[in-house]
Parts: structure tokens; C-alpha cells; sequence
């Protein structure tokens, strides 16, 4: 039940942030800090309960509730480990997301935190539905109050981006919905049992060709999110022109829901087609984990550049998760956290260069860290993190992904193990041009404001600590090598 | 004292921290002193440990202080531990005590900085410190792992520590991603272990290999890979052209950094795995083979260059590959030896060029000094002292060391032992050179700069005279055993190599006299190349010729740069541009603006039945469904 008051705080918190602005518009920004810091509170709350479960490779917390008993809906949400960790992301950047738009939204401010609150809302409730309907249901709410913020509070070319993403991510949404379909039906014939319930489509079985159709379906749908080479032409456009805040839930959570797609539902329901896909996913990332990088030291766009190192790093999931390692997949679930945090920092900070020179162009930037020396100090920390540097979290998830696909496929690995040098050249190319060598910007600029500060601060000091203790996060996500047969140590 | 090694690198840890949050509060001198102190404190722990390490008993090989668990998945287990040993203590005390005087020498030697650049300068400087602590006390490869990109991470924030100019930018990217590659091998190298061995800790891998024995191809290949690593850190072929750039950085960097310290490295890797090396005499021999070529190519370059820090990194680069020959030919404790002297007289050159630079007001070429010595006496006679020591004059430290790499070289190989004397020659001619058009002869500069020749104040000149006085007596730690005296440093790091020592190639002894012939070749040939350096150089006087053939190809440095740039970066750059503009623009964007275009002359024909905004629709929709939503929950 609880789990259902987190996902109703965020509607209802929603709709009320709108009412207030109607009479003060201020007031939303506090509603919505409330709102979410509720969420952040009950989800550290659970910790103990996880804790009190003696083997936590089980469903510690479980509702089920009819819906649309004639249809075999139910209102199913589960919550393990992988889910908590998800969830605590989620309110942990949702709170970074609302203090970032503190200031930069000035008009329909209402309106605004309804969106972030019901993106959020969509958001959480994918990494809890065990119902495929009620799955689908929230992807297409987390989808389209995104679409909203993008279109409405983005950048100059916010529509052309906008659309691009709904369309890219809707002709994904619309195969999964195929795919869920197809599996009710056949899952349906053969127990006469209609049902969307997860644990009870996990029996179906499938023909082998039928389950690769099916799984396609599921599987395009999240490459799109995630997003893997060539589906990612979406990213850079709409991290592009999204507001901060949409950035950050885009990178730091939208992508991860497509990774968390492919381990909550591609690996156990399909295990013989993911295996028989697997060579060529892997082929896949590698090939994003390259091309992104190399994208990536082209761009002058800052945003667009980070959107890129995001295929690359999201890339580096891919090769994880079908390599079918068990160390490797504790290191995608580190990925998805890390570079949720540091490439939501980097966004945020983007957003704050914008804020004060008005310009995306790292080629208009340069010499700042003369007038800003402590977002020079944090970007420092920021873009190592994103470079794989050793006793920062990016770094435990990388060694573990690279290490995984190593005893198994030494080749690829070898050439992911490129993407690191690149990442390196990007990383320290966008250093260079925004913070070294001589001022160009004519604009004076502050350095970080206090609440700057600490949004940035809470990141760093979650980077690191990731970095140096890495283990309670191995251990809650140690049950995920159960998922799929081929998973060995 | 043991057990209390994590303060060691905690104090400089502290350091940094205090000085780099609070570097716009700090003055200046507070944040000299918080730097050096933390440094000079680690020191003092160092040395209170090197104390117990030295009373344990012969059987003693080390312990390991286990601080938490860093990594425990599935069989794989990563501590994070210290080793203390032989090895890493006398590491603690190079880094720390060497790193102490080079922390007080920039206390003066940045004076001109702003407060907060000061207070920056002195947090990265503890930030290294305690990377390179970690580097050498970790008790597994992960561990040095952490370290070994820490210092990387450090080099590159400290060559861009001028950060306005874009030159020197450049170099510390440089500088990081060619460290990153070799890095890379060292990841890898680190897999194939975890795959072979299941561990990373030093003392399990070692006692694994030695059970798989001698010319394993698994322990080759994990051999040759950290040897990568081992390149890339310490600066040799391919690897090498970072670290002249590297010379961006201000000087006392250069010295502690870039000469002493981290550059070795590789030196201090290659040595902890003594066990692997011995097992693959393959790639022992590409290691002396790499060193060697290094040693001889840095030397060449180093014979015509003009920069006096230029000398000085092509001098540092051509005495790493010296090292890497002693590992390469097996003499681990010798390459180790040769660290510790190099530290002391190359710091003290550094430094000294450093104090030559601070005089001159920040000009680096030679050929516009002269005749300094009678200006900046301390500097003039610690420099010479140094340049003594590097050409190998008997009785100083630079002479023990290098004799024992060529005598080991002579017992391996003729042809490696008569390359390497060369090498050595060459040493001494160049660094003498460097001397003579330095100290001796006319003043060559602007009358402004002879108005503000000035001997350096004390605080740069007692860390000088210090390492002077190291660079002097340094080497009688290590006399050779024809001395009579006993090898004190043999003796001491014996328990490091003992367990691969019966795994090594034995070599027949050279007989006392053939070494003391040795020693006098060398010692004769040396002081016959420096004096001929001196009929060259004494009265030098710069008369603008360009150089042609040979001495402009050496100049420019063999070209290698130019080469690198146009095989790998050049084509990097355009690969990048060909994915942005021939696929991302041209071919995906057209394809998906073509879907858009479809879909918008769709809506054109559905705006003549609806006129609104779609923003409302799809508003509108949401809503629709939220509300079955609670009917269908409240209804069920």
C-alpha cells in the first residue's frame, strides 16, 4: 500500500502545485519540494523493512489490487532491491530537478511542477509495475508531461525536438504494446487464464520464433529509451532544447527506464531469444560506446555534448546486460546510478552557464574559471566522473561491465575498453574550451549561488561515496544474477 | 607504527582538503604551511614506519593493514588495504621526504601567485601526494589502479595549472590521455589477471604464477600489459612525448612529479610484480629492449635542445629507460636504486633550474644566459653537484647506481652494455653542455634581466642544498660488493624478490676485477666527455645559426610529435566530423525529419476537423485516462 501513497503524494502534490499557482505562483515550487522530499523520506523509510528481510533476493514489498477484473488488469506493484535503489534515484534527482527550476521558470510555474511532479509520478511508477498494462500505462505518462515541459519551457528549436522525441518514442511505445498484447493472448490460450500479471506471464512459453518477435517488440522500445545506436538520434535534440530540469529527469532517469526494461522484462521472459540476440546487442553497444564518444568530440553544443558521452555510457549497459555476467550486470545497475547522478550534474551544469551567458556554445565560453572557481573545481570532479575515473562511482560500474564481457568476450571488450581513452578526450576537450585558456565571454558572470552549491555538492558527494563503498549497492542488486539462466559469476 | 599507515596518505589527504575548500579564505602562508606541513608530517610517519621496517627480522616480507571492503562480488574480493614492506616503505620516504622539500622550495617559488592560486597550487600538490601514496601502498593491483590514474588526474591539473594559456592546456591533455592508453593496458592487464588468478592482491597473484611456472603465455600477456602501463606512466617508446610537454607545469612540479616521483612509477609496478617478469623472460627482454631504445633516443634529443627544462625532461626520460633496462635484465633492486638517486639529483636539477628560471623572470632558454655562477652561488655549485651525480663521477650517488645497471647489462648482453655506456656518455655531454652555456662564459641576456640577477631566498635554497647533499651521499646505501662493505639495499629488499629469485635466469658473476675494469672505463670515458664539453661550451656565445640535417631532425625531436598528429589525431578529429555530418545530419536526421514532415502534412489535414493546440489535446488525454484510472481503482 505504500507504495501506491508514493505514487499518489506525486498526482495529487501535482495537481495541487497547479491550484496554487493560480493564486501564488511561488507557492508551487515549495509544494513540489515538499512533495517529492515526502517520496525521498518513505523510500529511505523502506530501507529497514528491506533490511529485516532475511533473504533480499525476494519481493519485500507486494500489492496487488484489482483494476479491470474483466480484462485480468490488476493493480500490481511490487518493490526489490533493483527497484528500491531505482526509486531513491528517482526522488533523489526529482528534489535536484525542482531546486534547479527554482529560478529559471518564471511563467506557468503551475503548470510547470504539475509536469515535473507527473513525469516523476510515470516515472516511479515503472520501476514498480508488475502488471504489463499498468507498465505501459505509466511509460505513457512519464512520456507525455516530458513532451509538455519540453515543448513548452524549452529552448528555440523546443518543437522540432519535442516532436522528435514523442515521435521516437511513441513508435517504440506502440511495438511494446503489440508485444504485451501478443504475449496476453498467448499466455491467455494456454491457461486459459487471461492475465497482464508479470509473475504469471514469466510461465509463457513461446515458440522460439514467436518469442523473438515478441521480445523485438519489447526490446526496440527500450533501445529507443535507452538509447542505443541508431535509435539515439532523439537524445541530442531533446536533451538539447529540454529545460534543466527536463534534461536531468531525461538523462538521469527517462534512459534508465529502458535499461531497467531490458533487465526487469527482455532477460526473464525471453531468456532463449536474448540469448540467441545477444551477440549482436552487444555488437550494438560497442559500437554506441564508440560512436557517441566520437559524436561527442565534435559537438559545440554543450548540451548536445553531454547528450552524446550519454550514448556512450548508456552503451556500456547494453554490452552489460547481454553479456550475461553477474558482475557485469551489478555493474550496469552501478551505471544506471552513477551516470545518473554525474551526467545529471553535468546537465545541471550546463543549465547554469546558460543561465548566466545565454549561450549552449562552448566555443563562446572559455576562462571561466577565473570568475567561477567552484563550478570549475565541482565540473573538474564531474567530468572525471564521467571519464571513468577510479574512486568515483563511474568508474566500479564500468571496471565491472568491461571486467564481465572480458571472460567472455575479450575482443569486444577490448574495444570497449577504447571508449575509455575517448571519454578522456571529450571529457577534458569540454574542460578545456569552457573553464582554461583565456576569457572570451565579455558577460560578467557570479559563481555558484548557495543553492547551486548544494545541488552540486549533493551530487559530487554521492559520486564519491559510490566510488569508495560501492558494496551496499552490489549487495541489494546480487539477487539480479537469478534472472536469467545463462547468468554465471 | 605499522598499523598506522593510513595516515600516511590521510595527512596530505587533509591537506588538500583544507586548502582546496577553503582556498578563497586561506592566506597565503597558511596555506603554505598547511600543504607543506601535512606532507612534512606524512614524512615523519613514513619514516617512523621505514624505522620498523628496518628492526623486523630477515624472515619478515611485509603486512597488509586492511581498511574496509572495497569490493566483494560473486569470488572477487578487493580489499582496501595497505602493503607495508620493504618496497613500499622506502617509496613512502622518497615521496614524502622528497616531496616535503619540494613543498617548501614552492612556498618562495610561488610567490607571485594570487591567494586563491596559491591555495589551489598547494591543494593539487597534496592531491598527489596522497594519489601517489596510494599508488604505492595498495595492497592489489586495484589499488594501484586508483592511485596510478589519481596521479595522472593530478599531472594534468597541475601541467594546466597556468590555466589562461591554451599551449599549456594542451600539453596536460596530453599528458592525460597518453597516460590514459597506457592505462588502458593495465585495466586489461588487471582482467586477464582476474580471469587467470581470480585475485588482484599481490602476494595471491604472485604465489598462483609461480605454481603455473616459468613461460606461461597467460602470465606473458599479463606481463606485457602492465608493461603498457608501465610506458605510459613512465614515459617510454611509444609513449614517451608527454612528458617533455609536461615541462608546461610550473617548475617545482616538474621536479616532483615529472622527475621524482610519479614518472617511476612504472618502475615501482614493474618491481612489485618481480614474480611475473621473472616467469616471462620474453618480455623481461622487451622491457630491457624498450628501456634501452628510450634511453638512447631521449639522449639524442636531449644533445640539442635549447630549453633548459626541455634538457631536463629528455634527461628524465632517457634515465626511466635506463631503469626499465635494469628491470628489463633482471636487476629489480638495482632499477630501485636507481629511482632513489635519480630522485634526489634530478629533483635537485629541477629545483635548480627553477631557481636559474625565478632569476632570469621566467626565461627557459639557455642561450640567452651566462656566466650565472657568479650571480647565484648556492644554485651554481648544487646544480654543478647534480650534474655529477647524473654523469656518474665516482663517489657520487648517480655513479652507484648507473654502474650497477651497466655492470648487470654487461653480464646480460655486450651489445645492450655498449649502447648503454654510450647512452651514458651522452649524458654527460649533454648535461655538462647544459652547465657550461648555463653558468659559465658571457651574460647573455637583456641588461634587465642582469639588473635582477639574484641569488634565491632560503627557503628554495635549503631544500636545494639538502637534495645536494642526498645526491652526494645517496649512493652508499647501494655500494657495489667489490667495496667489501656489503650491499646495504641489496640486503634490505631481499625479502621482495626472494620468491622469484629461483625462477630467474642465472647469470655467471663477474669477477671483481672485470668490475673495477668496468667501473674505470666508464668513470675515464665520463670525465673525458666532460671535458670536452667544456672546450665546446665554456665561452658559448649564441651566434644565431640554424641548425640543418641531423641537429635540426634532432632539435625537432625525430619528428615523432608531427608523426602522432597526423597518424592518429588528425584522423580522429576527422572520423568525428565524417559521423556528425554524414550520418547524424544527413543521414538519420533527414530520414526522421522525413517521418516528421509525414506526420505534420498529416496534421495540416487534421487541423481542418480540429483547430487547437495539440499541447491541449494531449493534456486533455492524460487526463481522460487518469480518470478511468480512478474509476476503474475506486469501482473494482
Amino acid at each position: 500500500m505504500i507504495l501506491i501513497w508514493m505514487l499518489c503524494i506525486l498526482l495529487a502534490g501535482g495537481i495541487l502545485c497547479w491550484l496554487a499557482a493560480q493564486r501564488q505562483p511561488l507557492l508551487a515550487r515549495w509544494i513540489a519540494l515538499i512533495t517529492v522530499s515526502a517520496d525521498l523520506l518513505i523510500a529511505c523509510w523502506l530501507f529497514p523493512v528491506y533490511q529485516a528481510f532475511p533473504d533480499n533476493s525476494s519481493w519485500f514489498i507486494n500489492y496487488q489490487a484489482n483494476w479491470i477484473p474483466a480484462l485480468g488488469v490488476s493493480f500490481h506493484v511490487a518493490l526489490d532491491g533493483f527497484s528500491h535503489i531505482l526509486l531513491l534515484l528517482t526522488y533523489f534527482l526529482g528534489i535536484l530537478a525542482v531546486l534547479c527550476s527554482w529560478k529559471e521558470v518564471r511563467e506557468r510555474t503551475g503548470f510547470y511542477f504539475f509536469n515535473l511532479l507527473w513525469t516523476l509520478a510515470g516515472i516511479s511508477g515503472v520501476f514498480i509495475a508488475m502488471d504489463l498494462f499498468l507498465f505501459y500505462f505509466c511509460w505513457e505518462i512519464m512520456l507525455i508531461p516530458m513532451f509538455l515541459l519540453i515543448i513548452l519551457w524549452g529552448d528555440v528549436r523546443r518543437h522540432y525536438a519535442a516532436y522528435k522525441f514523442f515521435l521516437f518514442t511513441q513508435a517504440g511505445s506502440l511495438l511494446m504494446l503489440l508485444a504485451i498484447l501478443a504475449l496476453y493472448f498467448i499466455h491467455g490460450q494456454q491457461t486459459g487464464n487471461y492475465t497482464f500479471d508479470y509473475f504469471a506471464l514469466l510461465q509463457t512459453a513461446l515458440t522460439p520464433s514467436t518469442a523473438m518477435w515478441t521480445m523485438l517488440g519489447f526490446l526496440i522500445a527500450f533501445v529507443i529509451k535507452l538509447p542505443a545506436v541508431p535509435f539515439h538520434n532523439w537524445l541530442p535534440d531533446a536533451h538539447g532544447e529540454a529545460p534543466t530540469a527536463g534534461s536531468l529527469l531525461l538523462a538521469g532517469l527517462l534512459l534508465k527506464t529502458g535499461a531497467y526494461g531490458i533487465i526487469r522484462f527482455v532477460l526473464p521472459i525471453f531468456p532463449q531469444a536474448a540469448a540467441d540476440i545477444a551477440p549482436w546487442m552487444i555488437l550494438i553497444g560497442v559500437a554506441g560506446i564508440i560512436y557517441g564518444a566520437l559524436l561527442a568530440f565534435s559537438q559545440t553544443d554543450l548540451k548536445r555534448l553531454i547528450a552524446y558521452t550519454s550514448v556512450s555510457h548508456m552503451g556500456f549497459v547494453l554490452v552489460g546486460v547481454f553479456s550475461f555476467s553477474s558482475i557485469a550486470m551489478q555493474g550496469v545497475v552501478m551505471q544506471i546510478l552513477t551516470h545518473g547522478l554525474s551526467t545529471g550534474a553535468l546537465f545541471l551544469m550546463a543549465g547554469m552557464l546558460k543561465e548566466r551567458l545565454h549561450t549552449r556554445d562552448i566555443t563562446k565560453m572559455g576562462g571561466l574559471w577565473t570568475s567561477m572557481p567552484r563550478l570549475g573545481g565541482m565540473a573538474i570532479l564531474l567530468t572525471m566522473a564521467s571519464a571513468g575515473l577510479p574512486a568515483l562511482g563511474n568508474f566500479i560500474a564500468e571496471f565491472f561491465i568491461l571486467l564481465g564481457t572480458f571472460s567472455n568476450n575479450p575482443v569486444l571488450s577490448i574495444i570497449a575498453t577504447l571508449g575509455l581513452i575517448l571519454s578522456a578526450v571529450y571529457s577534458l576537450r569540454m574542460m578545456q574550451k569552457v573553464f582554461m585558456g583565456p576569457l572570451i565571454s565579455t558577460v560578467p558572470v557570479v559563481d555558484l549561488s548557495a543553492r547551486e552549491l548544494i545541488i552540486l555538492t549533493a551530487l559530487s558527494i554521492s559520486i564519491v561515496v559510490l566510488g569508495l563503498f560501492p558494496q551496499p549497492v552490489i549487495d541489494t542488486v546480487h539477487h539480479l544474477s537469478t534472472i536469467h539462466p545463462l547468468l554465471h559469476e | 607504527m605499522i598499523h598506522l599507515v593510513w595516515l600516511v596518505p590521510f595527512l596530505p589527504l587533509l591537506g588538500f582538503l583544507v586548502n582546496g575548500l577553503g582556498r578563497r579564505y586561506l592566506s597565503r602562508s597558511l596555506a603554505g604551511i598547511i600543504g607543506s606541513g601535512a606532507v612534512l608530517a606524512a614524512f615523519v610517519v613514513s619514516l617512523l614506519i621505514f624505522l620498523d621496517v628496518v628492526k623486523q627480522p630477515e624472515e619478515w616480507t611485509g603486512q597488509v593493514v586492511t581498511l574496509f571492503d572495497f569490493i566483494s562480488a560473486g569470488t572477487l574480493h578487493i580489499p582496501f588495504a595497505f602493503q607495508v614492506d620493504q618496497l613500499s616503505a622506502l617509496f613512502l620516504l622518497i615521496i614524502t621526504g622528497v616531496g616535503s622539500l619540494i613543498h617548501i622550495y614552492s612556498t618562495s617559488y610561488m610567490h607571485d601567485e594570487t591567494s586563491e592560486g596559491f591555495a589551489r597550487y598547494f591543494a593539487y600538490l597534496n592531491l598527489f601526494v596522497f594519489s601517489m601514496l596510494i599508488l604505492v601502498l595498495g595492497a592489489n593491483y586495484v589499488m594501484m589502479f586508483i592511485g596510478w590514474e589519481g596521479v595522472g588526474l593530478c599531472s594534468y591539473l597541475l601541467i594546466g595549472y597556468w590555466f589562461k594559456n591554451t599551449n599549456y592546456g594542451n600539453a596536460a591533455k596530453k599528458a592525460f590521455i597518453m597516460n590514459r592508453i597506457g592505462d588502458l593496458g593495465f585495466l586489461l592487464g588487471i582482467f586477464t589477471m582476474i580471469v587467470a588468478f581470480g585475485s588482484v592482491s599481490f602476494s595471491e597473484v604472485a604465489d598462483k604464477a609461480a605454481v603455473l611456472g616459468p613461460n606461461n603465455n597467460t602470465i606473458a600477456i599479463i606481463a606485457l600489459l602492465l608493461f603498457v602501463g608501465a610506458a605510459g606512466k613512465s614515459a617510454q617508446i611509444p609513449l614517451y612525448t608527454w612528458l617533455p610537454d609536461a615541462m608546461a607545469g610550473p617548475t617545482p612540479v616538474s621536479a616532483l612529479i615529472h622527475a621524482a616521483t610519479m614518472v617511476t612509477a612504472g618502475i615501482y609496478m614493474i618491481a612489485r610484480s618481480n614474480m611475473l617478469y621473472t616467469l616471462a623472460p620474453c618480455i623481461q627482454t622487451v622491457v630491457a629492449v624498450i628501456g634501452l631504445a628510450t634511453a638512447v633516443l631521449a639522449a639524442t634529443i636531449a644533445l640539442k635542445q635549447d630549453d633548459i627544462k626541455k634538457v631536463l625532461a629528455y634527461s628524465t626520460v632517457s634515465q626511466l629507460g635506463y631503469m626499465f633496462l635494469a628491470l628489463g635484465v633482471g636487476a629489480y633492486t638495482t632499477a630501485v636504486f636507481h629511482v632513489m638517486t635519480h630522485a634526489f639529483f634530478k629533483a635537485l636539477l629541477f629545483l635548480g633550474s627553477g631557481s636559474v628560471i625565478h632569476a632570469m623572470g621566467g626565461e627557459q632558454d639557455i642561450k640567452k644566459m651566462g656566466g650565472l655562477k657568479k650571480y647565484m652561488p648556492v644554485t651554481h655549485v648544487t646544480f654543478l653537484i647534480g650534474c655529477l651525480a647524473i654523469a656518474g663521477i665516482p663517489g657520487l650517488s648517480g655513479f652507484f647506481s648507473k654502474d650497477e645497471i651497466l655492470a648487470h647489462t654487461f653480464v646480460s648482453n655486450k651489445l645492450m652494455y655498449a649502447i648503454s655506456l654510450l647512452t651514458a656518455l651522452m649524458t654527460a655531454f649533454y648535461m655538462f653542455r647544459l652547465y657550461f652555456i648555463t653558468f659559465t662564459g658571457k651574460f647573455r641576456g637583456t641588461h634587465e634581466q642582469e639588473h635582477h640577477l639574484h641569488e634565491s631566498p632560503a627557503a628554495m635554497t635549503i631544500p636545494l642544498i639538502v637534495l645536494a647533499i642526498l645526491s652526494v651521499i645517496g649512493g652508499y646505501v647501494g655500494l657495489p660488493e667489490v667495496f667489501g662493505m656489503g650491499n646495504k639495499l641489496e640486503e634490505y629488499m631481499a625479502p621482495i624478490f626472494k620468491l622469484s629469485a629461483p625462477f630467474a635466469h642465472v647469470h655467471e658473476h663477474l669477477s671483481h676485477n672485470t668490475e673495477w675494469l668496468l667501473m674505470a672505463l666508464s668513470s675515464v670515458l665520463v670525465i673525458i666527455t666532460i671535458f670536452f664539453a667544456r672546450s665546446q661550451f665554456r665561452n658559448y656565445e649564441d651566434n644565431g645559426e640554424v641548425r640543418t640535417g641531423l641537429a635540426k631532425v634532432l632539435e625537432n625531436k625525430w619528428y615523432v610529435d608531427e608523426l602522432y598528429d597526423a597518424i592518429i589525431v588528425k584522423p580522429l578529429g576527422l572520423l568525428s566530423k565524417f559521423f556528425e555530418d554524414a550520418i547524424e545530419k544527413s543521414g538519420i536526421d533527414r530520414l526522421v525529419n522525413g517521418a516528421g514532415r509525414l506526420v505534420h502534412w498529416g496534421s495540416q489535414q487534421a487541423r481542418l476537423l480540429q483547430n487547437g493546440q495539440v499541447g491541449f489535446y494531449i493534456f486533455a488525454m492524460v487526463i481522460g485516462m487518469v480518470v478511468l484510472f480512478v474509476i476503474g481503482f475506486l469501482f473494482k
